[in-house]
């Protein structure tokens, strides 16, 4: 299992020196010059060309790539361009408030989102199911940002239960992580029924029934085990996807996280938040993809027993692995 | 002529399939008339989508005007069906280029394989480790902001899905005797992946293809609402509900119809999908 994950981190290298690659390639062609944005129109050419020079934008793109990575290595994510203070100690303050958000989200999506699912899987074809069914399309078909101003307008302005805006109290919580647990619920409950599904027509289940258990039992104990290897996957990509939604969640909120940061980065042009922003975001993504692919080896044992063995049928029983779980990740 | 008549039967066979799911034809149905809205918008709308009326400011529904009118004195009704073209354009065009992109490398990775699909496929690694939204609003705000760059913000954004889909179908086509045969004849690379690779293994992608339009028209509108998209004065439903917020306090429903517009669009597209997805599936056939 280690050396599983060993690999894996060190797979994560070059995908995350691939991600700084392309960031900078992206901000490299578009037009916009960051040192005539920093100075204002009324700069002559020279101080534009003295602080280019001094920002190290005269040098050639891979001079400034091996630089960037350099100073990441060390520890330098680079110096805001409208603040003058360093990005990652800007960062590090707003981390805890989009970590905060996205688990709290996440975690309301599974505490709906599961039992709903198992509550439609064992109702098939029942109105209760087709109601469940119908109810998680609508709520996956929303707009995000339009269901958290409803919920605003609802709960914040109509019924002042909640505050509108701000996360100074736990009250403010609530409805930036409704907001966000809505479609991400949708989609776990969907994913939820048809595992279910899928697990309850096996000739094991049929065993644990025969042998008189409760269907209770039956249903926590055999199915539902059976059915949340595929689940871990799906919540892994929504914990992961919300990280790029919790950017319109926090502007509208106005809770001062990593998306909005980011997004005032864009606004302003700041290139070093961008660059970086995007890299550290990325990085938590690809850390918790490998998080969940791990519990996914430590859950199910057909993947755990095929480490175990691994130096006998190495090759092909791997990447037929990886493959499937690629079509089951997209 | 042979070759038409057989792919008609094979329409009509998912057609068969397809009209036994009633949602489906409901969702179809529904797409074909948000279309045709789109397409027709200057002749249903009943007045121009930036014609102003200071008198009529965030005026209540009326007989002339059926929705209301938002705080500058627009029909609110004019501006949902002008929005249409926007919004739907958006979908559609970002995954036409979604998927262009992402048949030709899952189709060139998986026909190829060895190094070309390793590379193709780390390649994909790290355009996934980036979450797409975030990939998607970087994109179209460092191109800066219009609904050009928004649909190739949004196109570039969802490659990804579309070529790890067509490479995996690919890899089901690519030992099939037709293609020994054609390679047998001495047909180049290219000419096989398009003629014979492409055509046969881009069944399973009509699903995805359906539903990416949904999910692009979303992410689209988010786009918008966060000023990204589509400027002002045109109308676009993300950028209706962002124009909506201001008064969100007195009139909340100003902010209602565009939300339920995206809404309706997407739910179509994925009901859609999930039939055709059942019409395809030769499980359920019978």
């Amino acid at each position: 299992m280690a050396r599983y994950i060993g690999k894996r981190l060190l797979l994560l290298i070059p995908v995350l020196l691939g991600i700084a690659l392309v960031v900078m390639i992206i901000i490299d062609i578009t037009p916009g010059d960051p040192a005539r944005m920093m100075l204002g129109a009324q700069a002559t050419q020279e101080q534009v060309d003295a602080l280019r020079d001094q920002l190290g934008l005269n040098d050639p793109l891979p001079v400034r790539y091996v630089r960037y990575i350099w100073n990441v290595v060390r520890g330098d994510f680079g110096t805001s361009l409208m603040s003058k203070r360093p990005v990652i100690s800007e960062m590090m303050e707003r981390f805890p408030y989009t970590v905060k958000l996205v688990t709290l989200g996440t975690a309301f999506s599974i505490l709906i989102g599961i039992p709903l699912g198992i509550f439609a899987a064992t109702h098939q074809r029942t109105w209760k199911d087709n109601t469940v069914i119908f109810i998680s399309l609508i709520a996956a078909s929303m707009p995000s940002f339009w269901f958290a101003l409803l919920l605003i307008r609802f709960f914040g302005v109509k019924l002042r239960w909640l505050p509108i805006s701000g996360v100074e109290t736990w009250q403010g919580w609530v409805l930036p992580c409704a907001a966000m647990a809505l479609g991400l619920a949708a989609l776990i409950a969907r994913q939820v029924r048809s595992d279910m599904l899928e697990v309850i027509r096996q000739d094991y289940i049929t065993t644990a029934r025969a042998k008189g258990l409760s269907e209770g039992k039956v249903i926590y104990r055999h199915a539902l085990k059976n059915a949340m290897i595929p689940v871990i996957m799906v919540i892994g990509g929504i914990f992961g996807s919300s990280l790029g939604g919790s950017l319109i969640t926090e502007v509208i909120y106005s809770i001062p996280g990593l998306g909005q940061y980011i997004m005032t980065g864009l606004n302003n042009r700041d290139y070093p938040i961008i660059q970086s922003g995007i890299l550290i975001i990325s990085t938590m993504f690809a850390v918790i993809i490998l998080i969940v692919d791990v519990v996914f080896a430590l859950v199910d044992p057909r993947i755990r027993l095929q480490y175990a063995r691994k130096r006998k049928g190495k090759g092909e029983k791997q990447s037929e692995d990886k493959e499937s779980k690629e079509v089951a990740a997209s | 002529m042979k070759i038409k008549s057989r792919k008609k039967s094979r329409l009509h066979e998912i057609w068969q399939q397809l009209k036994k799911n009633r949602l489906a034809v409901v969702a179809l149905f529904i797409i074909i008339l948000l279309i045709l809205v789109a397409l027709f918008a200057s002749f249903i709308a009943p007045y121009p989508y930036s014609q102003q009326n200071a008198k009529l400011s965030n005026a209540p529904p009326s007989a002339e005007h059926l929705l209301g009118n938002d705080k500058l004195g627009r029909d609110i009704l004019s501006r949902l069906i002008y929005g249409s073209q926007q919004s739907l354009s958006m979908g559609v065009i970002a995954v036409a280029i979604a998927a262009t992109l992402g048949i030709l490398l899952g189709a060139v990775a998986g026909y190829f394989g060895g190094w070309v699909d390793s590379l193709c496929m780390r390649l994909l690694d790290i355009y996934q480790a980036i979450p797409m939204f975030l990939l998607s609003v970087a994109l179209a705000a460092i191109m800066g902001p219009s609904l050009r760059n928004a649909i190739i913000a949004l196109g570039i954004g969802t490659v990804p899905g579309f070529a790890r889909i067509m490479r995996a179908s690919v890899l089901t086509v690519r030992e099939k005797e037709y293609i020994e045969a054609a390679r047998a004849i001495n047909a180049g690379n290219g000419r096989i992946i398009v003629k014979h690779i492409i055509p046969n293994a881009i069944g399973p992608l009509i699903v995805q293809i359906t539903m990416g339009i949904g999910g692009c028209v979303l992410a689209g509108s988010a786009l918008s609402f966060i000023g990204l998209g589509v400027q002002p004065p045109i109308p676009e439903w993300g950028a209706l509900i962002s124009d909506a917020r201001s008064v969100m306090r007195q009139y909340p429903t100003q902010a209602l119809y565009p939300g339920i517009c995206v809404m309706v669009s997407v739910l179509a597209c994925n009901l859609l999908g999930d039939g055709l997805r059942d019409a395809l599936d030769p499980r359920l056939k019978n």
